[in-house]
């Protein structure tokens, strides 16, 4: 069970803000588990999409690098209220999640 | 704020895409290629040299510019997690690049912005050490970048 | 030399203070002493308003402020904070709830913690309360050291007290010997580093010391469980411990009398300062 994707989205004008906290170990492959000294396993987001209605607007490609439980913000043109934002990921086990979210009305 | 699930279904039609390194838009197709496939670089991303990160990136004569505006701490809090956001003034923004030159691997993310989207993005990232932050931006088929310098401690007692 | 007179002042609050401080014994005013303390700290950093505070050494540091204010605008731990909600809503042993063993289902009552408690003529902690609501319902007590039960437990427990000011009592001669003994503890020396809890967060607060700004003792309770870069759990005590251990010093224990003391000194310095649990540190 992947862990969730939380978003929150603003509408100021007609542009949507939309802040996801991704849960996400991303793993380094470089840590060490403190209770048997074993490296804790490479594990994390390599691609992200984001879509608008549908539409694609954003894809990303991430390096184990990109923090644990990584957030992400960005800024949506043409956004009306009821609008649907869609975030998903996939990582490198080839698991992967999404979450959408409406967009409000106006702030 | 809504949390949605994607049915069990799509999932598991997009895990097995993303074993075959396809991955599938939810919707109608991109306008910026005829098929939104997204192939993870993994040469890119694997190399531990700065230079040859940025070459792996497709990135080539990159000029220094005023229009790539970078926010980042001076000095991080946490190495694990650093908050920086990047705003490109420059007309036809399609790429974000962000690379931390004394990482291990350097090459930490790619972000395509399609038209829909503000140039702009913020996240979270892990810097190891002290080390410039370098933006490439692509924009109307030419690279430009900016660097930030953000400085990474681990002090004595918070640890 | 001539001094302006707001730094006369403070000049002559901090003489009386190394002069007078550490060797206060059994004639505390727990009152007039927070008062004291609190005068130092304002005169120390005269543009701080008093609930500021609770943000520690990033009250000088506005570079480290801006970093924590972007990382608590949507914060990496809220897993572990729901991992928390799930333990303090699954039923113990006895059918009960931990919502059942306080006034208004568990809002707003950590800042009436520590408390004296005037039967048992010892100092009760908030995560004593949580081990004794298990032991009640047939559980055994949560190890207060782990992370993943009473780290968790109390992280979600906390912030259901989340802007309560805090209003601790010290009623009564035992309760002020207990704040006294909490006070001398904080301006005691020990370990290898023969160092004071005093030495750093109370003379040098503001101050860099091992690379790090130290944050002062006032606004120290107001803010647990801390999460260090974002995922490390940390309760209080737990800072303690660490924080004897980078001191070279054997750490009085989890609930010890000394620990618990301490808490209840610290948490009367921060008498009417808001809650915040669930915090990123760096």
């Amino acid at each position: 069970m992947p862990e969730p994707i939380r978003i929150k989205v603003r509408l100021d004008g007609d542009v949507a803000d939309v802040r996801a906290l991704i849960g996400h170990p991303m793993e380094t492959g470089l840590r060490k588990d403190p209770a048997n000294g074993q490296a804790i396993a490479l594990h994390f987001i390599k691609t992200v999409m984001i879509t608008h209605n549908g539409v694609v607007v954003m894809e990303a490609q991430w390096a184990q690098a990109m923090s644990r439980n990584p957030y992400l913000n960005v800024r949506v043109r043409n956004a009306n209220p009821g609008d649907e934002i869609e975030i998903s990921w996939v990582d490198n086990r080839g698991e992967s999640n999404a979450a959408k979210a409406k967009v409000p009305a106006r702030a | 704020m809504q949390v949605t699930p994607h049915s069990p279904k799509r999932r598991a039609l997009v895990s097995g895409l993303a074993r075959l390194g396809i991955w599938v838009g939810a919707g109608t197709l991109s306008l910026l290629r005829p098929l939104w496939a997204v192939v993870w670089n993994q040469a890119a991303f694997e190399t531990m040299k700065i230079d040859a990160a940025i070459q792996a990136a497709g990135i080539r004569q990159a000029q220094l510019s005023d229009d790539i505006l970078i926010n980042a701490p001076e000095i991080a809090e946490n190495g694990a997690q650093v908050p920086i956001d990047v705003t490109s003034r420059i007309p036809g923004t399609e790429h974000i690049y962000i690379f931390a030159d004394k990482n291990v691997q350097p090459y930490v993310a790619d972000f395509v912005i399609g038209k829909g989207l503000e140039p702009y993005v913020a996240t979270r990232i892990k810097m190891g050490e002290t080390s410039p932050l370098r933006v490439y931006v692509l924009a109307g088929g030419r690279y430009f970048y900016a660097t930030r310098e953000v400085q990474v401690t681990i002090g004595g007692c918070a640890s | 030399m001539r001094l302006r007179p707001r730094y006369r002042r403070a000049l002559s609050v901090l003489l009386a203070a190394i002069v007078c401080w550490p060797a206060g014994a059994g004639s505390i005013d727990p009152v007039q002493d927070r008062a004291e303390m609190i005068e130092f700290f304002q005169s120390r950093f005269p543009d701080v308003p008093l609930d500021d505070y609770g943000l520690g050494g990033m009250i000088v540091n506005p570079d480290g402020r801006s970093q924590y204010d972007q990382i608590m605008e949507f914060p990496p731990f809220l897993g572990d904070i729901d991992q928390g909600k799930k333990l303090w809503e699954t039923p113990l042993r006895s059918g009960a709830r931990y919502a059942d063993c306080y006034p208004d289902a568990g809002r707003n009552i950590v800042g009436r913690y520590p408390r004296f408690d005037n039967e048992r003529q010892t100092v009760v902690t908030f995560e004593m309360t949580l081990n004794e609501c298990r032991q009640r319902n047939g559980e055994v007590p949560y190890d207060y050291g782990d992370r993943n039960t009473m780290g968790a437990l109390t992280a979600y427990a906390r912030s259901l007290s989340d802007g309560m000011r805090i209003e601790i009592k010290v009623e009564g001669e035992a309760a002020r010997k207990k704040y006294e003994a909490g006070r001398d503890f904080f301006f005691r020396r020990i370990g290898q580093l023969n160092a004071a809890c005093s030495g750093c967060h109370f003379y040098n607060a503001g101050n860099v010391m091992r690379m790090e700004v130290v944050s002062p003792a006032l606004g120290h309770a107001t803010h647990w469980p801390i999460f260090r870069g974002g995922e490390e759990l940390m309760t209080l005590q737990g800072r303690f411990k660490r924080c004897t251990e980078q001191m070279r010093a054997v750490p009085s224990g989890y609930a010890s009398e000394d620990w618990n003391n301490l808490e209840y000194f610290l948490s009367y310095l921060s008498n009417g300062l808001p809650l915040n649990a669930n915090v990123f540190r760096k």
